[in-house]
């Protein structure tokens, strides 16, 4: 059954009525709805493509965060083989928040880390709904120093509303792991290519995506606090969180402006959750691309191109 | 109503609240409630007499406390484009930044300086949370880079006090970008062999802490500082239950190891001058790492190193170039 997002209402009752149709067809084999079917077929399409073609930046994020959305399960699960997932930060425990591995690319060896929002009930709450704690980063550098040290290229997926906030995440320094795991990010001698392929949020996304290559899918965000805690805070209202999601440019086509990401990979029509394998297809190729692009270069040269890319970042403007 | 009413009774409060107000001559303690004179309140650098509570303070404060007899020299800071998503809530970001400019006569949260500390040349960097929350901004990103720079100029220590909210979310996602590039400048500082020590002061949360913050070589707290990622309120909101005493203060992040020290302001002038004395002194035969200075003779690289390699590879100034002439080339890009 198809989760329809509150803005899909006309979208879901044509593809609806089309359902109906097919049903009372496959009783009646002699009822003619060929016709029929395609006329609403194609209305169904056409509503969905200008639906998708004027996201606001809140519907963005609601297709962003949409439960069926491929998440980093999937997406290793399509494009690295042999993916040999590695636990632990080697302090106090494991994260499932967020998974990392080494795993075959392309035919190439990589890491690969990223947060696991879960898709099911059972899986949500095991993998604490992408909300990683200090563990997770901290197992997330650990695998970033290792690939360093085989000269593995590392690939980021990034989907994670931010790092949770609970009292034992305080206790064991939530802030300290996100500015190690950045700072790990940005001492890499291999390249990183960090693609947010739902939510990026807030610091907890940094820790990840402080990359020589920053790419979005067409309808994630990235944001410094979600929509609803800006609204909160700066309206005191956390139903504003429209007005907030619009105001702080939140969208992959807003960042590419500001030239805070590299690259947009667009999505299949009616988003990433509409066809999963092709998106997953997309961003594999885009990732290769990416890495493709930086063949060849030193540890040295990687590190700088970090450094010059984010302190380039808003300079454009300088008066 | 009546004379009374009408009359005397705004003239008796006139006159009251005249009197309780001229210059602030005696300040509440915010903790105790305790009565202290402003003159003493200054000499105890805001630190209650009664019960050691020790309050805000914004720069100059700072510096005057810090620096050799109080003198300093402050340096300028790169301007940045101000309001580059024309933010508006319930009021114009533009609107909250006059105020806050008015309010501490700073151009925005981050105030820098160099001077000396016992004879050391330091450059030291304080966020003042007057303005808006002392929240990291691009301005603040760019001062706290700017800082870190002049620190490798001078080849001094960098000291610096935080004091912040978080992330500037008026500045959206080039607030967060902040993380990462003040990141780099404590890189910088890190390669250049430099100290940088991070003095911790009540509050110190989100982003900031989540990056530059909690980065320092020696990391330094004033007594009962909130120092956390998130909020008191936004965990008791997600967990559901509520939080021990003295949660995310200095001492208890002290206990949990996420601190060398909580050191009361009246002995941090001293502790500073130690720890960056003890850290710049270092004999370079001592230590695996010698401290690099700039004349690249200086210390002994081991044998079978290529020195001209080494230096390619790890000299600050070959880096800074390299970084300009790149920096010149994306500027000639996009014109």
């Amino acid at each position: 059954m198809h989760v329809f997002l509150d803005f899909e209402t006309q979208i879901a009752d044509l593809e609806g009525k089309i359902e109906e149709l097919r049903q009372v067809a496959a009783q009646d084999p002699a009822m003619n709805i060929g016709e029929e079917l395609g006329k609403l077929e194609t209305k169904a399409a056409a509503q969905l493509r200008d639906t998708y073609a004027k996201l606001t930046p809140w519907q963005k994020t609601q297709v962003a965060r949409h439960p069926v959305r491929p998440h980093f399960t999937d997406y290793v699960g399509q494009l690295v083989e042999d993916f040999t997932p590695l636990a632990g930060d080697r302090s106090f425990g494991e994260d499932k928040a967020i998974i990392a591995g080494l795993g075959r690319f392309e035919g190439r060896s990589i890491a690969v880390i990223g947060h696991e929002k879960g898709a099911d009930t059972q899986s949500r709450l095991e993998h604490n709904f992408g909300m990683a704690r200090p563990e997770g980063y901290r197992k997330a550098a650990r695998i970033m120093a290792l690939a360093d040290r085989f000269c593995l290229p590392v690939v980021a997926l990034v989907d994670t509303t931010g790092a949770y906030p609970g009292r034992g995440a305080e206790e064991r320094g939530q802030a300290e792991a996100i500015a190690r795991s950045t700072e790990m990010c940005l001492s890499l001698g291999v390249p990183l290519v960090s693609v947010i392929i739902g939510e990026g949020g807030s610091g907890g996304a940094v820790a990840l995506a402080a990359a020589n290559r920053v790419l979005m899918l067409e309808h994630s965000v990235y944001s410094v606090i979600s929509p609803e805690g800006c609204a909160s805070i700066l309206w005191r209202d956390s139903e504003r969180a429209k007005d907030a999601a619009a105001a702080m440019k939140i969208t992959a086509q807003d960042l590419l402006g500001l030239k805070v990401i590299d690259q947009i990979i667009p999505e299949p029509v009616g988003g990433a959750h509409r066809d999963p394998a092709r998106a997953i297809a997309d961003t594999g190729a885009a990732i290769h691309q990416a890495l493709q692009e930086m063949e060849g270069w030193t540890g040295q040269a990687l590190r700088q191109d970090r450094r010059v890319k984010f302190l380039e970042i808003g300079r454009a403007g300088l008066v | 109503m009546n004379w009374l009413t009408n009359f005397a009774r705004p003239k008796v409060k006139a006159f009251f609240s005249k009197r309780n107000t001229p210059d602030n001559l005696w300040v509440n303690c915010t903790n105790c409630g305790s009565m202290v004179f402003h003159r003493d309140l200054i000499a105890q650098q805001f630190v209650c007499p009664s019960c050691q509570f020790h309050m805000r303070i914004g720069p100059t404060e700072r510096f005057k406390a810090i620096f050799d007899g109080g003198l300093y020299e402050t340096f300028d800071l790169p301007d940045v484009l101000p309001d580059p998503l024309k933010f508006k809530d319930e009021k114009k970001y533009a609107d909250r930044i006059k105020e806050s400019r008015s309010k501490t006569s700073q151009t925005d949260a981050v105030v820098s300086a160099t001077g000396t500390l016992d004879g050391l040349g330091i450059v030291m960097a304080v966020q003042n949370f007057k303005f808006m929350g002392g929240s990291l901004g691009m301005a603040a990103g760019e001062a706290l880079i700017r800082s870190a720079e002049v620190a490798i100029q001078k080849r001094a220590p960098f000291i610096l006090f935080t004091a912040a909210g978080g992330a500037r979310m008026q500045e959206g996602i080039l607030s967060l970008m902040q993380m990462p590039r003040t990141t780099i400048a404590v890189q910088i500082l890190h390669e250049a062999k430099l100290p940088y020590i991070v003095v911790l002061t009540d509050p110190t949360t989100g982003g900031v802490t989540a990056s530059y913050a909690m980065l320092g070589d020696v990391q330094i707290a004033e007594p009962g500082a909130l120092i956390g990622f998130a909020g008191p309120r936004v965990i008791e909101q997600t967990i559901r239950e509520k939080l021990p005493e003295g949660f995310q203060r200095s001492e208890y992040l002290l206990e949990h190891g996420m601190l060398d020290m909580v050191v009361h302001r009246h002995d941090l002038r001293k502790t500073l001058s130690h720890i960056t004395h003890l850290l710049m002194d270092r004999s370079p035969g001592k230590s695996d790492t010698p401290p690099r200075a700039l004349d690249p003779g200086a210390h002994k690289i081991p044998s079978g190193v290529d020195r001209n390699n080494l230096q390619a590879d790890h000299s600050i100034d070959s880096e800074i170039s390299k970084e300009e002439e790149q920096r010149a080339r994306l500027a000639g890009q996009t014109p």
